[in-house]
């Protein structure tokens, strides 16, 4: 196959659907982009949610002894380990439990830097620093209560949380914001693909004479539609290249340089988690129109 | 060459069949015409040397080859064995003469040499020696076809079919062009000609295949267009 022969033809296709290809770009690049969006936002509820979110329910911090001071509820000092044995008897006696981990405050540093590798809150905590705990798996996540009421104020028992509580509703939101995104991006998809197949019908009707010689002269099919494909293709590819800008520029402007800022507490994801998804919006973004291009040409390319 | 056994088509949504039962052979090297007035089925012939559609009934061998079972990946492999000729020359208008006729070389994925080489050979050939870089808007009718049969011509395929070629022609280029047919049939080309121009069949005294109805009804060596029409 001669390369060149092949590109002057894409060249010509390319410019001669200028319009049509614009819009193959843009709403490659847009639903691209939402794909994109939406599996770095999963990404990040799954950066949030730490190592015991989809494990247990509730926690039952234990009294450390920094607590001592600050925390009333830990006045009388560390948990010792007889109170520590008598909440775990308590613990598996209750119906409502179904398992009971207990974290140290070493596994909790460990999973603490783990959570929180990349970022500068890593390093400004010890291994000492850090509560001991019950972590508690429910049969029915809803019956928290029972164990609030059971242990809250309890000798060595700093504090019962419902692990839940705190980010259920920011993962809801992200959620239904995910969920939202992925509905905008099937509807662009299939506007992607609509414009697609339309683009090259028209480029095989406007090449009709052309391809017909080709045929007739003996061409064979793979030499007929390459042009077509990659046509699709390249437009597709700059289509991704334009997704990618969009996240990349997201995560820059957006993560970094706003939320980051105003919120430090929260472990956002990482240019790691960036990188990972690029080629797959590259390959997605070449292969689809390639794939589309190539059922098209099925239909309105006869060899 | 070419043989035809029992061979019937019809199109989905036609009553009539376009060919009913045509059994023929044509030779190696043979010139034949093919006459018959509009929708006896000459087009369907060709079409059906061409590959273009597959016959309903019987079987139509080309080059040696049983066309039915000819796989569609093959087809362009078979085509780039004959050379095709139209009445409507079928050129490219953005091309120059020299492009059109490297354009059909360049997609079967012949070398740039081996195109720089045959190009003028062919145009030569056909007596556009030196047009190379004309447009075919600015030939005149005549020489349009001769691009078009220097095109169909410059793979030197063993079997040149041609549908009226000088149909849009009057009666002296028309002499041109098939003294150009005549001269490359003597390369030891096959040609199959369909074709309305009485003239030229009478003068020519080649084979003679009429078809009527989609039946072939005279089948005459050195034969004439015919007496009713």
């Amino acid at each position: 196959m001669r390369a060149q022969f092949v590109l002057s033809e894409i060249g010509v296709g390319l410019r001669r659907n200028l319009t049509m290809t614009f819009a193959v770009i843009v709403s490659v690049a847009l639903s691209l982009a939402l794909a994109g969006g939406s599996l770095l936002a999963r990404e990040q509820v799954s950066t949030m949610k730490g190592y015991w979110y989809d494990k247990v329910q509730v926690s039952i911090y234990l009294c450390n002894k920094n607590d001592a001071s600050s925390d009333p509820n830990c006045a009388k000092g560390a948990v010792t380990a007889q109170q520590k044995k008598e909440i775990k008897t308590d613990l598996d006696k209750l119906d409502v439990v179904e398992r009971v981990y207990h974290e140290s405050a070493d596994d909790a540093y460990k999973h603490y830097k783990e959570q929180f590798k990349d970022s500068p809150l890593a390093d400004s905590l010890t291994p000492d620093q850090m509560q001991e705990s019950y972590r508690v798996k429910l049969k029915d996540p809803t019956k928290y209560r029972v164990l609030q009421t059971a242990f809250s104020g309890r000798q060595g028992v700093q504090e019962v949380q419902d692990q839940r509580s705190l980010l259920e509703n920011l993962f809801n939101l992200l959620n239904g914001m995910n969920i939202a995104a992925l509905c905008v991006m099937a509807l662009m998809l299939v506007v992607a693909l609509l414009l697609i197949v339309n683009t090259v019908r028209v480029s095989a009707f406007s090449r009709r004479r052309e391809t017909g010689i080709m045929r007739l002269v003996g061409a064979s099919s793979f030499y007929i539609q390459m042009p077509f494909i990659l046509e699709a293709a390249i437009a597709g590819l700059i289509g991704a290249g334009f997704a990618c800008v969009l996240l990349i520029g997201g995560k820059y402007f957006l993560i970094n340089n706003w939320l980051q800022e105003k919120i430090v507490l929260i472990n956002f994801i990482g240019w790691d988690a960036v990188v990972k998804v690029l080629p797959l919006i590259i390959a997605v973004g070449v292969l689809m129109p390639a794939v589309a291009a190539f059922f098209t040409l099925r239909k309105y390319l006869k060899v | 060459m070419i043989r035809f056994d029992n061979v019937s088509k019809s199109y989905p949504k036609q009553n009539r069949p376009a060919l009913r039962e045509v059994s023929l052979e044509i030779g190696r090297g043979e010139f034949v015409f093919l006459v018959g007035s509009s929708g006896s089925g000459k087009s369907t012939f060709l079409r059906l040397i061409l590959r273009e559609e597959r016959a309903s009934h019987g079987q139509v061998h080309v080059l040696g080859k049983d066309l039915a079972r000819l796989s569609n990946w093959k087809v362009p492999h078979m085509r780039r064995q004959l050379g095709t000729v139209f009445q409507d020359f079928r050129l490219l208008a953005n091309k120059t003469v020299g492009e059109n006729v490297a354009f059909a070389l360049e997609v079967i994925g012949k070398s740039r040499g081996q195109i720089r080489k045959t190009v003028p050979e062919v145009l030569d050939l056909v007596g556009l020696g030196g047009k190379d870089d004309r447009m075919p808007g600015e030939l005149s009718g005549g020489e349009q076809q001769r691009v078009a049969i220097a095109r169909a011509f410059a793979n030197r395929p063993m079997l040149l079919i041609a549908d009226e070629p000088t149909g849009n022609l009057d009666p002296q280029t028309s002499v041109g062009i098939m003294k150009l047919l005549d001269r490359i049939n003597r390369t030891g080309t096959t040609v199959v000609m369909a074709t309305h121009d009485q003239q030229i069949v009478d003068q020519m005294r080649k084979r003679v295949v009429e078809l009527e109805m989609g039946r072939l009804v005279r089948d005459q060596s050195r034969g004439v267009y015919g007496y009713q029409h």
